[in-house]
């Protein structure tokens, strides 16, 4: 692939231990050849390799470039929307799309395109703040479960036990029966406190297995401490993994808010998220732009997000590319 | 093989009890079972206490966990709080209609998915490989609800402009009709192929995967080199074993379906288990929501089981000790 014949591969160029730690520099022997061999070498960082391989993934960029529009309208959606989110119109009932009102209006009069834009706002707040939340918490749980093992790492596994016994979504909707009321911080909180399992598995097995390596007991030998080592040696390796899965993450929990949200168990009506406004839309099947529109939205961010999640994973992680045979 | 069969249906019971006890807190927690009775003028205040009385609603959650677990064996799961009508009838039906169901869409998906997949993979990145590509990454992104909705306004759109019933967009029978007729096909086709839509996404996807995997190793190569026509080497080399992993994945998919179409069941307002329990959990009806999770993670439990065994059945690389 042209890729590969442009750029060496970066393992190639730097030894395991500058590899090892986040890769800040390339590695200085190789530099001192080059330079003595009369040619200029640009000193790159992991990184900056990985941030170059990212750009040249052509869908993952449009996908990106895609959500960022999707997302900041979003953001922005006081600016940006034509109309208030609750702003009714009662001369203009179920109207369908016109150039007033894109998306056409809702049974009270309310302009659906504004809507959806609110919509927006918070199924992206709910994703990010999930995402987040969970990422910490998995990343803590699992790296302690995976560098101490203990009652950590038990404790892990028999959640882990659990959750292949319970019906996921029930589980879900009991939670939010019982905690969530609607409220929008509520329902991601409780997402971010069941979410977490799967990158705690990941974080846990990457610790596991970093934990041996050579650089480790240097750094032992040398008087890190078990936070200096965890945080400052392995932490770094493990991070590819742990942004493609937190990106994924935000995937997840849009979609999942949103089923919870037309089931009634979710974020409740006065705020308009894209789960709520399809529910809506449920009611009167006629007017299908009630459902067509928020629906499609929430599959342009789920598979933008997946397509950018998979370039991170390429540029990230470039041992586990798939190889086109 | 049996002793592991033991030790892993042995190893369940605690975790069940666990996860039993924890929903039992939880939905005890949620809501107040006794509301709907407070609420409704026909009930007496001696009803009330009486209701209280029997089943224990003045006691601690754990001791009132006790007398859950006595009356799951004696009582078959109990009886509901809201209707006092026995909760095992309604889940033996509601699942019966939940099978029908979810057997023809995995069906369905399976042979679709698997079909899909062998072509996707012996022609690799041909127009037909991205097609189904961009067909399983846009199942991936669907949610399930929407999709359900997509096809009831299809459906309602036909049949109110050109009056042509093709499809029921709820319910499980026209009055009058049985559960093997047409009539109970044309009600539940849209349920079953908006799972199977979804299903398929993931098993095509997976079958690609797991052809592509195999079809270059070394075996495969032999296989070719003695001569053997390509459609034997597919079939009959490559195939066999790239099933394995679909057949661990089917019987997956089956148990957690099985628990649970929630969704498409409740668009669909199918008479089905998913939706059975999303009825009682809005009513807080704690015995009839623990029936629905306690049957669920046994059959999910079953199900994960029985793709062990398959697994170390067709691939003798694994043995269970």
């Amino acid at each position: 692939m042209t890729e590969v014949e442009r750029q060496p591969h970066p393992a190639g160029q730097v030894t395991p231990e500058s590899h090892a730690q986040g890769a800040a520099l390339a590695a200085p022997g190789t530099l001192d050849a080059t330079v003595e061999a009369g040619l200029e070498v640009k000193v790159r960082s992991q990184w900056s390799y990985a941030r170059s391989r990212f750009f040249r993934h052509r869908l993952a960029m449009g996908s990106l470039i895609v959500l960022i529009i999707v997302f900041g309208a979003g953001a922005l959606a006081n600016y940006v929307a034509p109309y208030s989110f609750s702003q009714i119109d009662l001369t203009n009932i179920l109207a369908a799309p016109s150039s007033q009102h894109w998306f056409g209006t809702d049974e009270i009069g309310r302009d659906e395109f504004s809507r959806v834009i609110y919509g927006i706002r918070t199924s992206e707040e709910v994703g990010i703040f999930v995402a987040i939340l969970s990422s910490w918490i998995g990343l803590i749980v699992g790296a302690i479960a995976g560098y101490y093992g203990g009652w950590m790492d038990n404790l892990l596994m028999r959640i882990t036990d659990l959750t292949l016994t319970l019906p996921f979504l029930a589980i879900l909707l009991v939670a939010s029966a019982l905690l969530g009321q609607g409220s929008q911080w509520r329902v991601s909180i409780i997402l971010a406190l069941l979410l977490w399992t799967t990158l705690a598995r990941i974080v846990r097995g990457l610790f596991l297995s970093l934990r041996e390596k050579e650089y480790v007991e240097a750094a032992k030998a040398a008087g890190a401490g078990d936070t200096r080592i965890m945080f400052r040696h392995i932490l770094p390796n493990t991070l590819g993994p742990i942004i493609v899965n937190g990106t994924l993450a935000v995937a997840t929990a849009i979609l999942i808010e949103a089923a919870l949200s037309f089931l009634g168990f979710g974020i409740k009506p006065p705020t308009p998220s894209l789960g709520v406004l399809v529910a809506g839309g449920q009611t009167n099947p006629q007017q299908w732009w009630l459902t067509i529109f928020p629906g499609l939205m929430i599959v342009l961010i789920v598979l933008c997000i997946n397509f950018v999640g998979d370039g991170l994973r390429d540029a990230l992680d470039p041992t586990q590319r798939r190889v086109r045979a | 093989m049996l002793t592991y069969i033991t030790r892993r249906v042995l190893y369940s019971i605690p975790v069940l009890i666990v996860s039993t006890f924890l929903s039992f807190t939880f939905v005890s927690l949620a809501g107040n079972p006794t509301a709907a009775i407070r609420a409704n003028p026909r009930f007496s205040q001696q009803t009330l206490e009486n209701v209280i009385r029997q089943n224990h609603l003045n006691d601690s959650i754990p001791v009132r966990y006790w007398y859950w677990l006595q009356d799951v064996f004696t009582h078959k799961l109990g009886k509901s709080l809201l209707t006092f009508q026995p909760i095992w009838p309604d889940i033996t039906r509601t699942l019966g209609h939940t099978a029908q169901v979810i057997i023809l869409s995995e069906s369905l998906a399976i042979i679709l998915g698997v079909t899909v997949g062998i072509f996707s993979a012996i022609r690799q990145y041909s127009v037909f490989d991205y097609l189904f590509t961009s067909v399983s990454f846009l199942g991936f992104a669907m949610p399930t609800f929407w999709l359900a909705l997509l096809l009831q306004i299809l459906f309602v759109d036909i049949y109110l402009k050109w009056n042509v019933r093709i499809f029921y967009t709820s319910g499980l029978n026209s009055p009058g009709q049985g559960t093997w007729s047409l009539d109970r096909l044309q009600h539940i086709a849209l349920p079953v192929m908006t799972l199977a839509i979804i299903s398929f996404a993931v098993y095509s996807r997976y079958m690609r995967a797991s052809m592509l995997d195999v079809i270059n190793t070394d075996y495969v190569r032999t296989a070719r080199a003695k001569g053997l026509p390509e459609w034997r080497v597919i079939l009959g080399h490559v195939c066999r074993n790239a099933l394995i992993p679909i057949v661990t994945i089917a019987a997956l998919n089956f148990g957690a379906l099985l628990g649970g179409a929630i969704i498409t069941e409740t668009v669909f307002t199918l008479d089905g288990i998913g939706f059975y329990f999303v009825q009682k959990l809005q009513n807080a009806d704690l015995y009839a929501v623990m029936a629905y999770l306690l049957v669920t993670s046994i059959i999910i439990i079953v199900f994960n089981l029985i793709a062990d065994i398959l697994y170390g059945f067709l691939d003798p690389r694994i043995r269970y000790d």
